[in-house]
């Protein structure tokens, strides 16, 4: 029996095991939306931006690690879902995007709502397709989830014409793919693998940097077992959150721009840097000419164009996260490595961090805090970006695998709201807290309908301290304080959410945060909860920009702002 | 990075793809955004139906270079892409030169053209097109030698290039 290809779509991404679309609909999507009713299994989640399509299709990929599915329609649908694509692709995460494109005759002709969608996302993306025929359409979504899901994953985008979506034809859904150009390593080279143990076994003060790969891999326990087995204390980059216990003994912390003190100093004291699926970004890095200068480096990743990007690599193993750790854990002696694990000891003690300090002032550290004790550790945390990532990245003690999802490689203000409401339809079962500011909840504050539409239960945490926070403390850090167009007006919160029939408080004291945090949890459905925190509070430690990561300020101290501005 | 696009050595990548629409695009768009001028890029058939040989001139330290030859790699449509500076080729690069002729000077120019085994393809009142095949120092000479008549209009094809013996 003939289908149309909006019938198609939909069998296919039954096929690929789609069980959400987060999508709005327009002109050039009609056939699809008009085909949905027929397939109760796929839930459509309809957002109000095609932002927080893009991004709540990445929050729900993130926890599931599954490909999320966001869909929109040609032209403006197409170019609001630009954001969304490139975080994704910039933080490796599987997504399939499906726009509407106008009728194949009509392309070319700056027709109405026309967009060159693939053109546009060609550099922020790892495929696109614009089908031409239907003939093509099973074979395109069956490449385009392949593709998005395996290796080192990504977005995939699916361009398909209005009249392609109506033309029929019988529906074939291909069991492989052939894609003479597309290849997987998975299993590390042998040599490699043993080079690398031998290093670690060689080394005296080894540090693992855990990174996003981690995850991607779900090599937890693997890390774990190589952290102990060797004794390697592990620093994670702010995407390897969660990726390694974080009460657990050996663990320093994030690195980096905001690392704590106990992780960059490993770093920069190493004899070896075990890099594990991450891309040495520069916020995690600092200034490369001095990053690690004892270590010899090891760098493990599924991407070969990783390997020697931004930091060479002494000896670099190309595979799956999960196979490269078993393979290396097998070559490793049992080490003790007290000197080193004492001297990092020391550095702690000496550089304590991550402590919040006293007084009647209502910190957004202790709002974190507190958020972190009524969940127990255990919740996902969703959060946007600046200030209130940072704090979120330091504050909760995260000890639940793959619980921190955050923006990191592109850094999209607004990520946080999107994000939480696609990681709680994603994991309908934990408690899933968005941490927000107040600039960024502004820029998909629309999705708030959506929540209520949907009955989608997110914890909601703005941390308002009426500035575009980190913006603001680096005009206070760098630009000799001149707060130029930091400083926000913003709406009452509480009275935006009520709007939208969600139920919030607003919380000025730190004894009214544990009851305010309690009552959140309690309700059965979303809750907002805005935190007025003291508006000057800064993220520390910093590394300031152009430095080494061992440059550190850990505290507003004048006399180093100084030195540094 | 601009010292590279600058002083960099040039390398010879090429490229079998797949014969798909678009993948021109994809691979100028990730030269572009990696900060790489492309001196020359060639593209035709290739021994495979659905696929083409491109080969692409590109300056760069050696390090940069093979970071963009492993991007290459990751576009989907790319089947195989190697850097072959330094393996032993065979480079040709095709130029069409219009060169001023007079009666009195039309003798020598085709001299000049007998001596690079190159042709004389069309002939006007005015002047002739010269067609020259070889590396691109041969093509460079011939220009040099030609450049005194005046010369109207150039068109080279930038470089192919195989790797010499059995299959690369």
């Amino acid at each position: 029996m003939k289908k149309t290809g909006a019938q198609i779509l939909c069998e296919s991404l039954l096929q690929e095991g789609v069980e959400v679309v987060f999508g709005i609909l327009g002109g050039a999507v009609l056939p699809i939306y008009d085909t949905l009713p027929q397939y109760p299994q796929l839930r459509h989640i309809l957002v109000r931006h095609e932002q927080g399509a893009a991004h709540a299709a990445d929050g729900y990929a993130r926890v599931t690690h599954k490909a999320g599915v966001c869909m929109a329609t040609s032209g403006p649908g197409a170019t609001n879902l630009v954001t969304g694509i490139a975080n994704a692709y910039m933080d490796s995460v599987p997504l399939v995007a499906i726009t509407g494109q106008v009728a194949r005759a009509f392309i070319g002709k700056d027709a109405f709502q026309e967009v060159d969608i693939t053109g546009i996302t060609l550099p922020i993306i790892t495929h696109n397709y614009l089908v031409t025929s239907v003939g093509d359409l099973a074979r395109t979504i069956k490449e385009a989830f392949h593709i998005a899901q395996t290796g080192r994953p990504g977005p995939v985008l699916i361009d398909i014409p209005k009249d392609v979506q109506q033309e029929e034809t019988e529906f074939v859904y291909p069991d492989k793919v052939d894609l003479p150009g597309y290849k997987v390593v998975s299993r590390g080279h042998t040599a490699q693998v043993r080079k690398a143990a031998r290093l670690i076994n060689e080394s005296e003060r080894p540090v693992v940097i855990a990174g996003r790969g981690v995850i991607i891999s779900e090599a937890y326990e693997d890390l774990r077992e190589l952290a102990e087995k060797a004794q390697m204390p592990v620093a994670s980059t702010l995407l390897g959150i969660s990726s390694f216990p974080c009460d657990h003994v050996l663990y320093l912390g994030m690195l980096g721009m905001h690392g704590t003190p106990r992780a960059n100093m490993a770093v920069q004291g190493a004899d070896l840097i075990l890099a594990v699926g991450m891309r040495f970004d520069d916020r995690a890095t600092a200034n490369t000419d001095g990053f690690a200068p004892n270590a010899r480096i090891v760098h493990i990743d599924i991407d070969p164009a990783e390997i020697g990007k931004n930091v060479p690599a002494d000896v670099p193993v190309v595979g799956d996260i999960l196979s490269v750790l078993r393979a290396i854990n097998k070559e490793l002696e049992v080490k003790d490595r007290l000197a080193w694990l004492s001297q990092l000891d020391q550095w702690g003690y000496e550089h304590p961090a991550l402590r919040v300090p006293d007084g009647d002032g209502l910190l957004p550290q202790y709002v974190i805090r507190q958020i972190c004790e009524a969940t127990a550790g255990d919740a996902v945390v969703v959060t946007g970006v600046g200030q209130n990532q940072m704090w979120a990245a330091h504050y909760y003690t995260y000890s639940k695998p793959n619980s921190f999802v955050s923006a990191g490689g592109l850094g999209p203000m607004g990520f946080e709201l999107p994000g939480a409401m696609g990681a709680k339809v994603g994991a309908p079962g934990e408690t899933v807290w968005c941490v927000a500011g107040d600039g960024g909840f502004q820029m998909t504050i629309q999705e708030l309908a959506t929540l209520t539409q949907e009955r989608i239960a997110v914890k909601i945490a703005i941390l308002n301290n009426g500035y575009l926070g980190m913006v603001r403390q680096w005009q206070e850090l760098f630009y000799e304080r001149r707060y130029v167009h930091t400083g926000l007006w913003n709406p009452d919160f509480v009275k935006i959410a009520e709007g939208y029939d969600i139920p919030a408080v607003r919380v000025r004291r730190r004894e009214e945060v544990a009851p305010a945090i309690r009552e959140a949890m309690a309700y059965d459905g979303p809750f907002l909860l805005d935190f007025m925190v003291e508006p000057e509070e800064n993220v520390y430690p910093i590394v300031p920009p152009g430095e080494s990561l061992g440059r550190f300020l850990e505290s507003p101290a004048p006399a180093a702002v100084q030195r540094w501005a | 990075m601009l010292e590279d696009k600058v002083s960099g050595t040039k390398h010879t990548i090429v490229a079998l793809v797949e014969n798909r629409p678009g993948v021109l695009n994809r691979v100028a768009s990730l030269f572009r955004r990696r900060g790489f001028n492309i001196d020359s890029l060639a593209v035709g058939g290739s021994e495979q139906l659905g696929f083409s040989r491109m080969t692409i001139v590109v300056r760069g330290s050696s390090a940069r270079v093979e970071q963009v030859r492993k991007q290459l790699d990751k576009l989907i449509n790319i089947v195989k892409v190697s850097d072959i500076t330094e393996e032993d080729v065979v480079t040709r690069e095709l130029a069409l030169i219009k060169v001023k002729a007079s009666s009195s000077t039309r003798g020598e120019i085709m001299q000049i053209v007998d001596i690079f085994r190159a042709n004389i393809i069309d002939v006007a009142t005015g002047s002739v097109t010269v067609e020259v095949s070889g590396d691109e120092d041969k093509v460079n000479s011939l220009l040099d030698l030609l450049r005194g008549f005046g010369i109207k209009e150039v068109s080279r094809t930038g470089r192919i290039a195989l790797t010499r013996g059995s299959i690369s």
